[in-house]
């Protein structure tokens, strides 16, 4: 805990005695209170044969359909994800390479508004506008809320990485006789991605969140899925369906997470092993710090 | 047009709901995840424990999955919260408590560590050393995060819509059904009363920002 070791001394003996006092207390009570819900939860019934529905389920239903249908429900979950991940990749970064390489001050304006309006909006509102203005079938409409909303979002995170770079990098760009455009596309936005790549992958797990809105808007992704098993089989089976579909959301958004975080130390150990005695290598691992603590990419929905 | 003009007592009603929904989870998000963030930090292993526990699942989490969570799950084990404002503002503020946290435990770190040195040499016990010293310019640094934070939260109150509690993104549903013919109004209308307390907001995290940074 390196956040925690500036708070505290190193303990001393008595310190360690009151650490260990404390420590016991608090197990205890944490342990005390998870029985407690445990009991509280056998009482209500949940650890008997409800839980059958996953292994032999009723309403002469197999194990193959709720299981298959509750993988129908991550397939449409991921599809509208793999849909619209890389559709908001590619806008985002075209938002951004324009807003920085445009030449009229007019243009770059209005990349700005289509980014804070985008950004400002709430994904569901984006959903809803797609299902019941434009009357698209709930998969495109989810795919509409996360593109528009997630495109604006990847613009913020590549901006503020090529508003990190080294201004030596444009210089150049422009010294050599490209245009700024062409500066922006060549020179300074694969670094600025490179650097951003973290937050790109954390802004995926926000991506993949989303898409359980489209529950809202009458997808058949996994929480729909849920609840029209719930239905079918009766409020007795909603917690056992509920811990399994749960499970999966958790697992997938912390295994993307984990993704996340590895891709930050890779490039950490990257760009820190050559060290050039120029701008570029330590620029970049500088860059790399600064520009994350930039809260464009709010991490959450 | 005419629709949103004669429909803006609805409407207004639901920008209200909206606020109101996200000030009161906003309020209890931020004493929830001040206290989570002081367990993050504590010297106690079983409170550090908890609170990480409780941020990685929650940050893992869709929040509409806390919403189900709390109106079909909870309800199923003869608990019943008043479905409405009372699990929208149970869901928002579990949830985003877990961000307040992290927007916290970050302004911890950025407090130099002479600071928290200087205060244990003048004998400031882990207590004192936190609300005396570190958390008062953890606070500063953590403001523009923050903000983000109570952004998104903003903007997640419109998940109320799905789970039966009439804030503005179900407003606009019930009234592009009434006057088909001017949903794109509605629409406009209603993301421009998003954007009123979106932008604001954007725009101060950013001042903020910009003074903090001369500051230090």
């Amino acid at each position: 805990m390196s956040e925690a070791a500036i708070l505290y001394d190193i303990p001393g003996p008595r310190a360690k005695r009151r650490d260990r006092a404390l420590t016991a207390i608090f197990t205890f009570v944490f342990v005390a209170v998870i029985a407690y819900f445990v009991y509280a939860l056998y009482k209500r019934g949940v650890f008997d044969d409800r839980w059958s529905v996953l292994t032999d389920p009723p309403k002469s239903q197999t194990v193959a359909d709720v299981w298959g249908s509750l993988f129908r429900g991550i397939r449409a979950t991921l599809s509208a994800a793999i849909v619209a991940a890389p559709a908001a990749l590619v806008i985002g970064i075209v938002l951004s390479t324009l807003r920085r390489g445009m030449r009229y001050r007019a243009a770059r304006g209005s990349m700005v508004v289509i980014t804070e309006l985008a950004r400002g909006l709430p994904v569901l509102l984006l959903m809803f506008f797609a299902r019941f203005f434009l009357g698209w079938e709930p998969f495109w409409s989810v795919v509409f809320g996360l593109v528009v909303y997630n495109g604006a979002v990847v613009a913020e995170i590549v901006r503020a990485g090529l508003a990190a770079l080294p201004r030596g990098q444009r210089e150049a760009g422009l010294s050599i006789g490209l245009s700024t455009m062409r500066t922006t596309r060549l020179v300074e936005l694969p670094q600025a991605i490179r650097v951003m790549l973290p937050a790109l992958v954390s802004q995926l797990v926000v991506l993949l969140k989303d898409s359980s809105l489209g529950y809202i808007v009458s997808y058949e992704e996994l929480l729909r899925i849920m609840k029209t098993n719930r239905d079918f089989f009766g409020d007795r089976y909603m917690i056992p369906l509920f811990v399994v579909g749960a499970s999966i959301y958790i697992a997938i958004n912390i295994l993307v997470s984990r993704l996340a975080i590895f891709t930050e130390r890779r490039l950490r150990r990257s760009t820190q092993a050559p060290r050039s005695p120029g701008e570029g290598a330590v620029g970049v691992a500088g860059l790399a710090a600064s520009a994350r603590t930039d809260p464009a990419g709010d991490g959450q929905t | 047009m005419e629709a949103f003009i004669e429909e803006f007592g609805l409407i207004w009603g639901g920008f209200l709901a909206t606020i109101s929904l996200a000030s009161v989870s906003g309020a209890l998000a931020l004493i929830w995840g001040t206290l989570l963030a002081a367990f993050r930090v504590s010297p106690i292993g079983p409170l550090r424990t908890f609170g990480t526990v409780y941020v990685e699942i929650v940050r893992n989490t869709p929040l509409t999955l806390m919403f189900f969570f709390w109106v079909f799950v909870v309800p199923s084990l003869g608990f019943i919260p008043t479905l409405g404002f009372q699990t929208a503002v149970i869901s928002l503020s579990l949830y985003t408590s877990a961000f307040v946290c992290e927007a916290l435990r970050s302004g911890v770190n950025s407090v130099g560590v002479g600071q928290a040195e200087a205060a244990r040499s003048i004998g400031l016990g882990f207590g004192q050393t936190l609300t005396q010293v570190v958390l008062p310019q953890a606070w500063r640094t953590s403001i523009p995060p923050l903000i983000s934070v109570l952004i998104a939260l903003v903007k997640n109150t419109s998940v109320a819509a799905g789970f039966a509690f009439a804030e503005m993104v179900a407003i606009s549903k019930r009234l592009t059904n009434l006057h088909p013919s001017d949903a794109l109004f509605i629409f406009v209308g209603i993301g421009v009363m998003y954007l009123l307390i979106t932008i604001p907001l954007g725009i101060l995290a950013s001042r903020v920002e910009r003074r903090v940074a001369f500051a230090r």
